[in-house]
């Protein structure tokens, strides 16, 4: 199993797959079957993009009520929703936000993560296997535990409604599973590797820093996504350690906004088409590192 | 392949008779430094962020803090706070008090079925759809993209997309209607309010097992199924013993996460419903009302909810652990 090495799980994504294609006794069905896949996955595509495509078609309708008349707004679709969100609202102030929050989360969280999960994966130090437990544990933590002393320690570190003091917050959600994935991933990349390096003369940093995480990339890029996806979509924290509407994350802007224009879900609709777009882009940038580098970390844990 | 790992700093353990403590620890110290300096970071945000709030929030389960008798500054005045300590009683209460089967029981009875249900419909789909996804199949990567989109779009922007199609009039409503199927209420009925938070879950949720089986499946090796059919497998048997037990180590991992990550399932469930809906809430909103959602704000009893949570976590995963352990499989932890 942990020969599974790099350039084999690299091109997964163009590679005939092993398991029921071909062989000699599975021509005649082959036509059947493989309708009956295309079926079946066309349903589970229909049922997946629905929901989406749906929120996408209603924001198109002009007044607070179409979507309980779908039908009407074929004859009188606009762009108006939108125009009136990105005027009207914070819809800026609130991206720059969430922005700011997801990106520094991404790269803290990140560089964090690697270097935990590359001294986890090399070495045996004590108390290791201790601390992939605790490493675990940390996942368990439910937001109810955790709010109030945490909001009297960011108060005491004057971080309330700072971004940084938010982003320490996602990071301590974040990191444990990203470094947990790492590890999963840095114990794929053959230790001869490590050994050469420090043969030649480089520190365990210098290795780390200059073999092992060039290495590294698509297990670097899943956690990076992960870490955006929490930040980004994270709601109970952000809405109560966030005080000033201007610096909102979108995932609370967009509860304020329901609030405010109760009925207006044409707006709502819009502001969470905008919303969804920026996020879908970035994981559609990392999406071809996501099966390799999920089944590294999956797969050793 | 844990000894091996030991080959990348050329390190070996455990041979030497073992020295006194002082000497391991300076030996220790010496060896290992760069680990320990690897994983500070980790530490030092964990331990400020984690495990303080965690001794805190211990601390408060054992006192009757709530907004009303906490330390808070308004304006100028600085208010003294008078909570005090009051032992063991909040949980006493939660676990035995009176209505403890309306405000626990039922929740926590609810939390287990919706922890079963959603990872048990997760892995379930998640596996079928990565089976179909593992063949040789035109426009296989066009039904990938398309299948993780649930995943990619962030939960509170999909569960108001949901919240638009469940509200009565929507278009799931209009759907059945036109079939002549009945209509039912679900954002207000109590039992369908929980069949349409499992449905939102189970479709948030599929993306990841998906992806994730789909590379455990990638990684068994193809010879053995050529294996299994010069044997004379069929189908059945070939994904009974081959792929299943190839999914083994991903399998135990993500069913985990899974289990871990839809017991403290937040978003969904308190987007959907807010706090209108108090039967349909699981513990980990229930607490969340009981600390943030209600005047006067419970701290204590919410905290309580939150350790207990914590204990049925840890619990129920060293028993996994010991199950998975006893059948020869590492969790690599």
């Amino acid at each position: 199993m942990s020969t599974t090495t790099v350039e084999t799980s690299a091109d997964v994504t163009e590679r005939p797959t092993a398991g029921p294609a071909g062989g000699p006794g599975r021509g005649k069905r082959g036509v059947v079957a493989s309708l009956a896949s295309h079926g079946v996955l066309i349903v589970a595509s229909l049922i997946a993009l629905f929901p989406i495509a749906w929120l996408v078609f209603l924001s198109l309708g002009p007044d607070k009520d179409d979507y309980l008349h779908p039908g009407r707004i074929w004859s009188k679709m606009t762009l108006d929703n939108y125009s009136f969100v990105l005027q009207n609202t914070n819809f800026f102030d609130w991206l720059k936000s969430s922005l700011i929050v997801s990106l520094g989360t991404t790269v803290i969280g990140v560089m964090i993560a690697a270097t935990t999960g590359y001294a986890v994966s090399r070495m045996r130090f004590p108390a290791y296997r201790k601390f992939m437990w605790v490493l675990l544990v940390t996942q368990m933590f439910p937001v109810a535990v955790l709010m109030v002393p945490m909001y009297q320690i960011l108060s005491d570190l004057q971080l309330i409604d700072t971004y940084l003091g938010l982003i320490l917050v996602y990071c301590s959600t974040a990191v444990p599973y990203c470094a947990w994935l790492l590890k999963g991933y840095f114990d794929t990349i053959p230790f001869e590797i490590d050994e050469a390096g420090r043969v030649d003369g480089l520190s365990p940093f210098g290795t780390f820093a200059r073999l092992i995480l060039p290495l590294a990339k698509p297990g670097l890029a899943v956690a990076a996504f992960y870490s955006f996806i929490t930040a980004f979509g994270e709601v109970a924290f952000a809405t109560t350690f966030l005080l000033d509407d201007e610096k909102y994350t979108l995932a609370v802007g967009l509860q304020s906004f329901v609030s405010e224009h109760d009925a207006q879900r044409n707006l709502m609709a819009a502001t969470a088409v905008l919303i969804a777009i920026p996020v879908s882009a970035f994981f559609y940038l990392v999406q071809k590192n996501l099966v390799t580098g999920l089944t590294a970390g999956g797969t050793k844990g | 392949m844990t000894v091996a790992i030991d080959r990348a700093t050329g390190k070996r353990r455990g041979d030497a008779p073992r020295p006194g403590l002082g000497q391991r620890l300076k030996h220790g110290y010496q060896k290992h430094w760069y680990a320990y300096v690897m994983i500070a970071p980790v530490v030092v945000v964990l331990g400020v962020l984690v495990l303080y709030p965690l001794g805190y929030g211990m601390y408060l389960t054992l006192t009757d803090a709530n907004s009303l008798n906490t330390g808070r500054t308004i304006g100028v005045n600085e208010i003294e706070a008078t909570y005090k300590f009051i032992g063991l009683d909040n949980y006493a209460d939660i676990l035995w008090g009176e209505t403890a089967y309306d405000r626990f029981w039922s929740h926590f009875i609810w939390t287990i079925v919706w922890t079963a249900a959603c990872v048990a419909l997760h892995y379930t789909i998640g596996l079928g759809l990565a089976l179909l996804l593992n063949q040789k199949l035109r426009g296989r990567t066009f039904y990938r993209l398309i299948l993780v989109l649930p995943w990619a779009v962030p939960t509170f922007v999909t569960v108001f997309g949901w919240r638009f199609m469940l509200s009565d009039g929507g278009i799931i409503n209009s759907a059945l209607e036109s079939l002549h199927l009945p209509t039912p209420l679900w954002l207000e009925d109590t039992f369908w309010q929980r069949f349409a938070a499992i449905m939102v879950n189970t479709w948030c949720g599929v993306p990841f097992m998906m992806v994730s089986l789909l590379g455990g499946l990638q990684s068994i090796d193809s010879t053995l199924y050529e294996a299994a059919e010069m044997d004379g497998a069929n189908a059945w048997q070939r994904f009974r013993h081959v792929t299943l037990p190839g999914l083994r180590s991903v399998s135990s991992t993500v069913v985990l996460l899974g289990i871990i990550w839809t017991f403290n399932q937040f978003a969904v469930i308190f987007l959907l419903f807010g706090t209108t809906a108090p039967d349909a809430q699981i513990l980990v909103t229930w607490a969340y009302y009981l600390g943030f959602g209600q005047q006067p704000r419970d701290f204590a009893q919410s905290a309580a909810y939150g350790i207990l949570l914590l204990a049925i976590l840890i619990v129920f995963t060293s028993f996994y652990r010991r199950w998975l352990n006893r059948n020869e499989q590492q969790l690599a932890i």
